[in-house]
């Protein structure tokens, strides 16, 4: 175990023209004559060179920015760059050789006689990408307060995460600082802020740890915010993830997600929806499960707390998002229907399990097609006693949706008929309506003449109840 | 050589002294909580007969429902009337 790095603190720059260049960049060299120029004109000249101590000659103030500190700090993507800086702040910038700009930077007419006008420079060694993440966490590793665990040589890292038990049984990518440092870029949020308190354990859960075990999950950083609404959505008492992990049922936490951000993220609403092959889909609710476990401690087995008696596969993590592009006219999305304005980025939250197939390629009108999804949610009715719809999500797909859209029926047309009909059926007045009661997602591949069915864990205020979040994508 | 960060809650279980044990436990008060699963109640009925039966006093007490943890008033209650509890966990 190492300490964590102090981040270093930036280093202040003279008063005067600064500039930053390093040998092995044509440019420099172009230019060497001209820095030397206007430290003889009287300028108060200060050169801070990435590569060659001695570089360039006729230079007085000239220091080896050996660990890059200065060109880090202060954002050097390309040499040389020209700084003018007054009372210890930068004031102006110049990168490359342009004679105009110097001569305006430097207020000096006449610069580098016999020069070209222009010349591009050469990229900084601080953005070099083979060594980019290692200043990276050299310089801002202090930002992450996690232990480290320094891996013996001859372990395979693989084997020492699995030996670690901080796995759901497939691998996962090791949580390097430098790996972290980046999954944090996908977020405003302060590394340290508290996300949620995360049961069973009840532990305070920092962005910073969602973000170690994102890396872990095979998120990318733009997934993040999604992972950490998903992770507050899932410790409120409404969904009750502590709960459904510790129920002897088969449930675990589906995701939904809603929104721009959905597509912008590359996320799979069509073909194998409820399935493998999308990193996002199979990463994002991946992540939240493995915060349950390594934060929550929420771990199955026998000396875990997570007691399933059979599980599901989705168990791993399953995440999906609405096929909001193409849904047929007058539909609404799912967060609209719970309530959030258009166009919100959410993240819903279903305690489900493995899909069952709604099946019907005969019939032709929304009044027919009711009786497939009437059959199918009404034996599903009696789980727990409880005769609830709410315990279920229907995921309908493409063709089912325009046989019922030609005939007119939206989603709240079809949850409402489906209510009558179930509950008709049993002698009960059809529940008042609720979004969730069931929810209706549009999604799945546009050749085929079926629907999913998601049976769900005990609902209501007894079990979970499904919550739809919004996701915060600005600080 | 790679260095890794924790992604547990790097936190230790705290160890709590249990209360002491009488070796008597004649004329106690136990308490029967139910959890809210189906026939909890069957099971700790008849519990409730044979410790009466004995000469124990018995409270009732029930989870508002199974799927979460007794609310912290419930527990504080348990703790204050009774010496021994006794909790049907399961159908």
């Amino acid at each position: 175990m190492t300490s964590p790095a102090l981040t270093s603190p930036a280093v202040e720059l003279a008063d005067g023209v600064v500039a930053v260049v390093k040998r092995d960049c044509p440019t420099c060299e172009l230019v060497a004559p001209v820095l030397a120029e206007l430290e003889r004109r009287g300028v108060a000249l200060t050169v801070y060179t990435q590569d060659d101590p001695a570089f360039p000659e006729g230079v007085t103030r000239l220091a080896h920015d050996e660990d890059l500190a200065v060109s880090y700090h202060h954002a050097i993507e390309t040499v040389p760059t020209l700084l003018r800086v007054e009372a210890g702040q930068e004031v102006a910038r110049t990168e490359g050789w342009s004679r105009p700009a110097w001569e305006q930077l430097t207020g000096i007419d006449g610069l580098g006689a016999g020069l070209p006008e222009h010349r591009p420079g050469c990229g900084s060694l601080s953005v070099d990408p083979t060594i980019a993440d290692q200043l990276r966490v050299r310089f801002e590793g202090g930002i992450l307060h996690a232990r480290r665990l320094e891996l013996a040589s001859l372990e395979d890292e693989m084997e020492a995460l699995f030996e670690r038990e901080w796995t759901d049984g497939l691998p996962v990518v090791p949580p390097t600082e430098a790996r972290v440092l980046r999954m944090l870029e996908g977020t405003h949020r302060a590394p340290d802020e508290i996300v949620a308190v995360v049961p069973p354990q009840l532990v305070p859960c920092t962005v910073e740890k969602v973000a170690i075990n994102a890396v872990m999950a095979g998120c990318k950083p733009e997934y993040l915010p999604v992972v950490l609404a998903a992770v507050e959505a899932a410790c409120t008492d409404t969904f009750n993830i502590h709960g459904l992990l510790c129920t002897t049922y088969f449930s675990g936490p589906l995701l939904i997600v809603n929104g721009p951000l959905a597509e912008r993220i590359g996320m799979a609403s069509g073909h194998n929806v409820l399935g493998q092959g999308n990193r996002a889909n199979s990463t994002i609710g991946r992540a939240l499960q493995l915060v349950i476990r390594n934060v929550g401690g929420g771990r199955p087995g026998r000396h875990g707390i997570d007691r399933s008696a059979f599980g599901a596969p989705s168990k791993v993590g399953w995440a999906i998002s609405e096929n909001e592009a193409d849904l047929p006219a007058g539909w609404v999305p799912m967060s609209v229907e719970a309530g959030h304005p258009a166009g919100t980025d959410t993240v819903a939250l279903f305690a489900g399990h493995g899909p069952s197939a709604v099946v019907d390629q005969l019939s032709r009108t929304a009044e027919d097609l009711i009786g497939a999804f009437v059959r199918k949610v009404s034996a599903n009715l009696d789980l727990f006693f409880a005769r609830r719809i709410d315990n279920m999500l229907l995921v309908i797909g493409p063709e089912h949706g325009r046989v019922f859209a030609e005939d007119g029926w939206d989603k709240a047309r079809i949850r409402a008929e489906l209510n009558e009909r179930v509950f008709a059926q049993i002698g009960k007045p059809a529940p008042a309506p609720r979004w969730d009661g069931p929810a209706i997602v549009y999604a799945g591949g546009d050749a085929g003449l079926f629907s999913a069915l998601i049976e769900g864990w005990v609902s209501g205020p007894t079990g979970s109840q499904m919550i739809c979040h919004p996701i915060r994508t600005s600080a | 050589m790679t260095i890794v960060l924790d992604p547990t809650n790097e936190q230790r279980p705290v160890t709590r002294q249990r209360s002491e044990r009488s070796a008597v436990i004649d004329g106690m008060t136990v308490g029967l909580l139910d959890i809210s699963k189906p026939r909890g109640n069957v099971f700790l009925d008849r519990l409730q007969e044979l410790l009466e039966d004995r000469g124990f006093g018995v409270k009732r007490y029930a989870k508002p429902t199974f799927t979460k943890p007794a609310p912290a008033d419930l527990r504080h209650q348990i703790s204050q009337e009774c010496n021994l509890v006794i909790e049907a966990l399961a159908d």
